[in-house]
């Protein structure tokens, strides 16, 4: 590892530790927070993959049913008819704070006009409506696998940076630190043990 | 803060979700997705995308997961991509660097 350009005083000695404590404490701190990210990331993990499946499930059920619905229907009555939804959805967006990254968080706020279904009953075949009804139950499992699904990835983000971070901090920055102040103790030690056989040979010489 | 809810996909998946509440966008080749998601992107906050596009543009969806919003999930299309599970080993190895969750 190589040492840091610096002049071996006492001065530079001192400011040195000074970082070297600096870097070792957030060294620390950043492997405390990079821990913690990686639990709750799991955790995450974890629930975006039960949500993925239920999601998947059910969705495949509810497009397999209105394949079956589009094949009774021409498709211009079907276009007509679900061309007018009567159900406004709005979501509530807010962010909310996990280890210091910003993650969605959405709410569902469904506000019903009238009848459930968009259309006539006449218009169109049951497996449509049944199709439709899943696809609304399943909307907030959707919004949910949302939210999930990006903290996922903003985690992942992180904790990759972080760990970079960490790894900077332990194999790049404290060795190199540690081992300028080494040399900078070894040089003015060599410096005092001089000063002293100086001492002693002036000494000596004058005796 | 409010925010409306978009999808983005091939027409058949789509109409569904329509009738469901929520605001579709049907298209049908790779840069009519991009072109469409782009626009989508600046007014809605929640965007599902049919998977089959996700997968056609995925590097193009990176550029969603730099801030909360608005957030791009791929919804499963009717056919089996797999890109469920592909998605969530990346991030697994990426973060964590172990397969905790399939295993194989």
């Amino acid at each position: 590892m190589a040492r840091l350009n610096v002049n071996p005083t006492r001065m530079e000695l001192k400011k040195l530790k000074a970082r070297l404590s600096t870097a070792t404490r957030g060294h620390k701190l950043l492997k405390d927070k990079s821990d913690e990210m990686v639990r709750r990331f799991t955790v995450l993990l974890k629930e975006d993959k039960r949500l993925r499946d239920e999601v998947e499930e059910g969705l495949s059920s509810a497009l397999k049913q209105f394949a079956i619905a589009g094949s009774l229907t021409p498709s211009y009555v079907q276009e007509t008819a679900f061309s007018m939804p009567t159900v406004a959805l709005e979501t509530e967006c807010e962010t909310e704070s996990i280890m210091g990254v910003d993650v969605p968080k959405i709410r569902l706020s469904q506000t019903e006009v009238s009848s459930r279904l968009p259309y006539a009953y006449s218009e169109i075949t049951s497996e449509a409506d049944g199709s439709v009804e899943m696809v609304s139950l399943l909307l907030p499992k959707l919004i949910r696998l949302a939210e999930v699904e990006k903290a996922v990835r903003l985690l992942a983000d992180e904790i990759e940076r972080n760990k970079r971070r960490v790894n900077a901090l332990e194999y790049v920055m404290i060795p190199q630190l540690e081992e300028t102040i080494k040399y900078i103790r070894d040089k003015l030690d060599e410096n005092e043990r001089a000063a002293i056989v100086r001492l002693m040979k002036v000494k000596s010489v004058k005796m | 803060m409010q925010g409306k809810m978009a999808i983005v996909g091939n027409a058949e998946t789509i109409t569904v979700f329509k009738a469901a509440g929520v605001d579709a966008f049907p298209v049908t080749d790779e840069k009519g997705a991009r072109e469409t998601l782009r626009k989508v992107a600046r007014e809605y906050s929640v965007i599902f995308l049919t998977e089959d596009y996700a997968l056609l543009l995925k590097d193009f969806l990176k550029r969603f997961d730099e801030e909360a919003y608005p957030v791009v999930l791929p919804v499963p299309s009717g056919k089996d991509t797999g890109y469920g599970e592909s998605f969530l080993k990346s991030a697994m190895e990426r973060a964590l660097g172990v397969d905790i969750l399939f295993n194989d």
